[in-house]
């Protein structure tokens, strides 16, 4: 890949080195990069392989890099050995009203919290930031008695209705962000012309902010996909499972099948970094913008 | 939407709109702003402050979901004190936390200082380190088990071409620990950007000043790079904090909390008190342990850490 050719392919002519010590440190640079992508990459390349492999290969030494026998069968076995198809549409059920909740009542809150002048505000919101340093892992058994309580149990309600109420802290305060940045004089002309807060909310805001909000829809969605602990604790009946709750009763009925256990895990992993190409700006956007304007 | 700065008389029938328009424009601004917080306010006080006094009372009760909660008094607390199993899961999570925030901090700054680098492609480098943050956790903790496999894991083999010994990283207590770290240190994607995003915010000016009063690259770093990235260094601190004392996918699917116990985290161990052993009462003792350690991590970290901390604009 151009190493040969004294690293032109690879420097930037724009940056001239000027020193021996910085040509060092430009391929001292290049060899962690490279190193450190290779370590990255081996275990998908290694997860990837072995999926395709039959069940005798996998438990061999030292193990094939490129499957020989090659099986793709695996993925078919793997996805039809539980009713995968109905675990998608259940995931897709509660990611998306999820999605649909978090995108309206996060945004909702976070015009109050960012626009708005009234006495508790502030108040408010520090419950908002302390809510979000506390993991919902506090609340599983106290909730879990509630949900239980409303006969919710083995339904999707204890994962799709709570985020209708706030959309959680994390989003309320993202949007709060983004809100921010955009000029009040725009709401305000708004006003002027007769426009209702919630007209300025759902006309001048919420078309402002589809970055910020396709943003959270892919977070919520991807939690949505991800999360085991809600979802193996509220429903029972495996018709209700969701992927993870689905793959992790999987792996614990297929002990030794390495093969397909790792299949399914691929085909549940691909969906995830499809849409990270996809919305590769908005990930990077999102994961920033928690971090940063703090 | 009652609310309509300019009236029409029709309207004036409804009781809402006839109440709403007696009030003065200081009180309807009030009303507006708690009208669009009332979900959050809402949500808080069913799905937060609810279960939390839910949990307060049964710390003083034994429940297994069956009879009516019983009444014990201290009994919850006292076994608290003298139980074993919460020692070692305490002992667990608090070692993995010590040694994996740490460890995740630097080599998440150091990744971003990589992937910050003026080089070609580099746009792939990134893609490439960011991944592992996005595998789903159950597949993630397949994949991990797999590659920790005594017999057929690639970690093992790496170590054996190299004239290593065969670990049993996952069937020897001593060993489980490392590996834990180690997966959990492949997925510091996220606080990766956020450090990369923090890195490129800092003026390049300061860096010309700086060499130009002739500092070398471990004193740009050291007097320029870190105080400008303590706000972010923080936030990462804590959020690692935070979530290392949540493990619960990877122990309970890639180990089950063995092997003897060395990773029953204390979040397996409440869910299992709870939802295995069923005691209900137990359980929420558990919780709110969990609730008070987290709040006294976040106070310290915020006493002794966070006013070290450099602000460039105080305030903002």
């Amino acid at each position: 890949m151009g190493f040969s050719e004294s690293g032109s392919a690879f420097v930037d002519p724009k940056r001239v080195a000027r020193s021996r010590t910085d040509v060092f440190f430009q391929w001292l640079t290049l060899f962690l990069l490279v190193f450190f992508a290779v370590v990255m990459v081996t275990p998908f390349i290694w997860l990837l392989s072995s999926s395709l492999k039959t069940q005798i290969n996998i438990f061999q030494y030292p193990p094939q890099l490129i499957p020989d026998p090659f099986v793709p069968e695996n993925y078919l076995y793997a996805l039809t050995y539980k009713p995968f198809g109905s675990y998608f549409r259940n995931t897709l059920i509660v990611a998306g009203l999820n999605v649909v909740a978090v995108v309206f009542t996060s945004s909702f809150c976070a015009y109050g919290f960012a626009r708005l002048q009234f006495p508790g505000r502030d108040f408010w919101f520090g419950i908002v930031m302390a809510t979000l340093f506390l993991p919902y892992a506090v609340l599983l058994v106290p909730s879990f008695i509630i949900f239980s309580r409303l006969g919710w149990v083995d339904t999707f309600l204890p994962l799709v209705v709570p985020p209708f109420f706030g959309g959680g802290a994390f989003n309320i305060f993202l949007m709060r962000q983004f809100f921010r940045t955009i000029p009040e004089e725009i709401a305000d002309a708004a006003r002027i012309d007769g426009c209702s807060e919630f007209g300025v909310y759902w006309r001048i805001m919420l078309p402002l902010s589809k970055p910020a909000l396709i943003t959270i829809a892919i977070f919520t969605f991807l939690f949505a996909w991800n999360d085991l602990i809600g979802p193996m604790t509220y429903l029972r009946s495996p018709d209700n499972f969701t992927i993870a709750v689905g793959l992790a009763s999987f792996r614990s009925q297929t002990d030794i099948h390495w093969d397909l256990q790792l299949a399914a895990s691929t085909a549940v992993t691909l969906p995830v970094i499809l849409l990270f190409f996809l919305a590769q700006r908005y990930f990077i956007q999102g994961v920033v913008m928690t971090g940063l304007k703090g | 939407m009652t609310a309509q700065p300019l009236d029409k008389p029709a309207e004036e029938s409804f009781w809402l709109v006839r109440q709403y328009n007696r009030l003065t424009l200081k009180q309807r601004r009030i009303l507006m702003g708690y009208v669009f917080i009332m979900p959050f306010i809402l949500g808080f006080l069913l799905w937060w402050l609810g279960p939390a006094v839910v949990a307060g009372w049964l710390a003083f009760h034994k429940w297994n979901f069956l009879a009516a909660p019983k009444f014990v008094g201290l009994f919850n607390f006292n076994k608290m004190l003298g139980d074993p199993i919460l020692a070692q899961s305490l002992r667990v999570t608090i070692v993995f936390s010590a040694i994996s925030v740490p460890l995740g901090l630097v080599f998440a700054f150091f990744l971003a200082n990589l992937i910050n680098a003026k080089v070609r492609f580099i746009a792939i480098f990134r893609t490439i380190y960011f991944l592992p943050s996005i595998v789903p956790a159950v597949a993630n903790a397949i994949l991990w088990a797999w590659l920790f496999n005594t017999e057929f894991g690639l970690i093992n083999y790496v170590i054996r071409a190299f004239g290593g010994p065969k670990i049993g990283w996952l069937q020897d207590p001593n060993w489980v620990m490392l590996a834990f770290v180690i997966l959990t240190v492949w997925g510091v994607g996220g606080s990766m950007i956020i450090f990369l995003a923090g890195l490129q915010g800092i003026p390049q000016i300061f860096y010309e000043a700086a060499e130009i009063d002739g500092a070398g690259r471990w004193q740009r770093l050291l007097y320029v790079t870190l105080p400008m990235m303590s706000p972010i260094i923080f936030f990462n601190l804590v959020i690692g904090f935070i979530n290392s004392f949540q493990v619960f996918v990877s122990a309970l699917l890639i180990t089950n909390g063995g092997p003897q116990r060395a990773t029953l985290f204390l979040v397996l161990h409440i869910w299992r008190t709870a939802f295995s052993s069923q005691k209900m009462g137990y359980a929420s003792v558990l919780s709110w342990l969990l609730f008070a350690i987290l709040m006294l991590l976040s106070f310290m970290v915020f006493r002794y850490i966070g006013s070290r901390v450099y602000y460039e604009n105080p305030g903002e």
